[in-house]
């Protein structure tokens, strides 16, 4: 078994749903994110649209956050998700920096990394991640990468040419796939980061696990 | 390729909430710089001992006192980096041999734990032993100095610590640093030649290191976006660009200018004001390198 996700870009309307499950299951505390959705405006006014990408953990077939962590606290399970053992942290932050993906961060309660999991204690108990259940469009698509009549599978053999992945320079090999994208959406040096230029201005982040 | 598509686009991210920036702080530039010196003395020790046996004899010690301190105030920064710092035996127990860290961390303790012995054996004037034990510690001063640059080189997207480079740079700190130190440490026990040998070790490796820096800053933009848009932070004005044009002159163009002054006035006080400037320099060197890849978008 090879458990994978696939974003329907040209579904997601950006509501945030999946976020604020993720958040509310995985109870991922305040200024920090298992998975967003970043906005990004492309255009000049009239001539505007709004791009939604849902970012996670792209659980990579070649980790570099496993690669890199000291004590294995990231490591592989058999179903295929990257997930994290956070008794054995030392929250040395390693991971937050070999993931390309900006989708680790250190959890300010118990200083140690977190990242999405694909609610891997959900899958274990034959449930479907808690973003998948709360998507209203089913832009999110979960399943079996190996099994060829999973829902995702179907959908990467229809829509073929349009499958992308982010970064796929970096040998990285992600399970996680996204359908209706393009550079703006997948590439982060492909838009701007203006300061002000956001629509929640006042946005809290913490110092990075609370005591740096 | 991104440039183009921005200019084409006009895209602008108008909600992410980001990943906090800085993730390794200074905390890490006082490893690194500390162990630059560390292991850098020992390296210095080594050769001085070899070419200069009477004067550097007397260096023993403080020597092995001065790489005890630099490798203990590393190891003691490592440790206040970590977010649990209390479960730092994990490493040993649960150690993941694909990854730098943990390997950096046995190798780190056993060159510690030969500082020691070198200490020891220098203050019981065994000298013998001493000088056999030294040359296992250079050896592994060696990938002591290194694994910090395969730690860098396993963060997959910040493109700027390159492996090749950054190991070039690390041995280069080291033997700037070392001989800095061993300049400074030397006082009255080196003559003139030692210490123009330990001014053409620091004036070199001051060279080589300035021209990688360059190389990158000019060339590494025209490799890759992710760099381009690294250097982006150094070359567009700002703190950065200050820091980081303050680190060169100070650590590699100024002391390689007051090396050759010194050695053409014959004089010692240009010389440790070389090696001063040179050691505090590689700390702001350091620290512009470790956080300009870290300021750099990753979603």
């Amino acid at each position: 078994m090879q458990l994978g996700f696939l974003v329907d870009l040209r579904l997601c309307m950006g509501c945030k749903g999946c976020e604020i499950a993720c958040k509310v299951e995985n109870e991922v505390p305040l200024s920090t994110w298992r998975l967003r959705v970043k906005y990004v405006d492309v255009g000049t006014f009239p001539e505007t649209k709004r791009t939604f990408t849902p970012l996670r953990c792209n659980h990579c077939e070649n980790a570099p956050c496993e690669r890199i962590c000291p004590v294995s606290a990231l490591h592989y399970l058999e179903n295929g998700i990257v997930n994290i053992d956070k008794e054995r942290c030392i929250g040395c932050a390693g991971c937050v920096m070999a993931c390309p993906y900006g989708a680790i961060y250190i959890d300010p309660h118990t200083h140690t990394a977190d990242k999405c999991t694909y609610c891997a204690h959900r899958v274990a108990s034959s449930m479907m991640p808690a973003c998948v259940v709360a998507c209203p469009v089913q832009a999110n698509i979960f399943g079996d990468l190996e099994d060829p009549t999973s829902n995702i599978s179907k959908y990467i053999q229809v829509n073929q040419g349009g499958v992308q992945v982010r970064k796929p320079e970096k040998g990285t090999n992600p399970h996680h796939f996204y359908v209706g994208g393009g550079n703006v959406t997948l590439n982060p040096l492909a838009s701007e980061r203006v300061k002000g230029h956001s629509l929640f201005n006042n946005i809290t982040t913490l110092p990075v696990g609370g005591h740096h | 390729m991104a440039h183009e598509i921005l200019a084409a686009t006009n895209a602008v991210v108008t909600l992410d909430v980001g990943i906090p920036g800085i993730v390794w702080p200074w905390l890490v530039t006082v490893n690194m710089w500390a162990k630059s010196i560390g292991t850098g003395a020992i390296f210095m020790l080594f050769i001085l001992l070899r070419m200069y046996p009477e004067q550097a004899g007397k260096l023993r010690l403080p020597t092995a006192l001065l790489a005890f301190v630099s490798i203990n105030i590393f190891l003691l920064f490592t440790l206040a980096d970590l977010h649990q710092p209390f479960r730092m035996w994990h490493i040993f127990v649960y150690s993941n041999w694909t990854s730098a860290i943990a390997i950096g961390s046995f190798m780190a303790s056993t060159f510690l734990g030969l500082l020691t012995l070198l200490a020891f054996f220098a203050y019981k004037k065994n000298y013998e032993t001493f000088d056999k034990v030294l040359l296992w510690t250079t050896i592994l001063a060696i990938p002591v100095t290194l694994y910090t640059a395969s730690l860098m080189a396993q963060c997959t997207a910040r493109e700027l610590w390159q492996m090749p480079a950054e190991s070039a740079q690390m041995i280069l700190a080291a033997l700037l640093a070392g001989s800095a130190a061993m300049i400074l440490l030397g006082g009255n026990s080196l003559n003139d030649e030692a210490k123009r040998t330990l001014g053409v070790i620091l004036g070199l490796s001051a060279l080589m290191a300035f021209i990688i820096y360059m190389s990158e800053y000019i060339f590494g933009p025209m490799k890759a976006e992710e760099i381009a848009a690294t250097i982006g932070y150094i070359k567009s004005g700002g703190e950065w660009s200050v820091a980081f044009w303050i680190g060169q002159w100070m650590t590699y163009i100024l002391p390689m200018l007051f090396i050759v002054l010194s050695r053409t006035s014959n004089s010692d006080s240009i010389l440790k004001l070389a090696a001063i400037l040179a050691l505090v320099g590689l700390a702001i060197v350091k620290h512009v390198w470790l956080v300009i890849p870290q300021l750099l978008p990753m979603s």
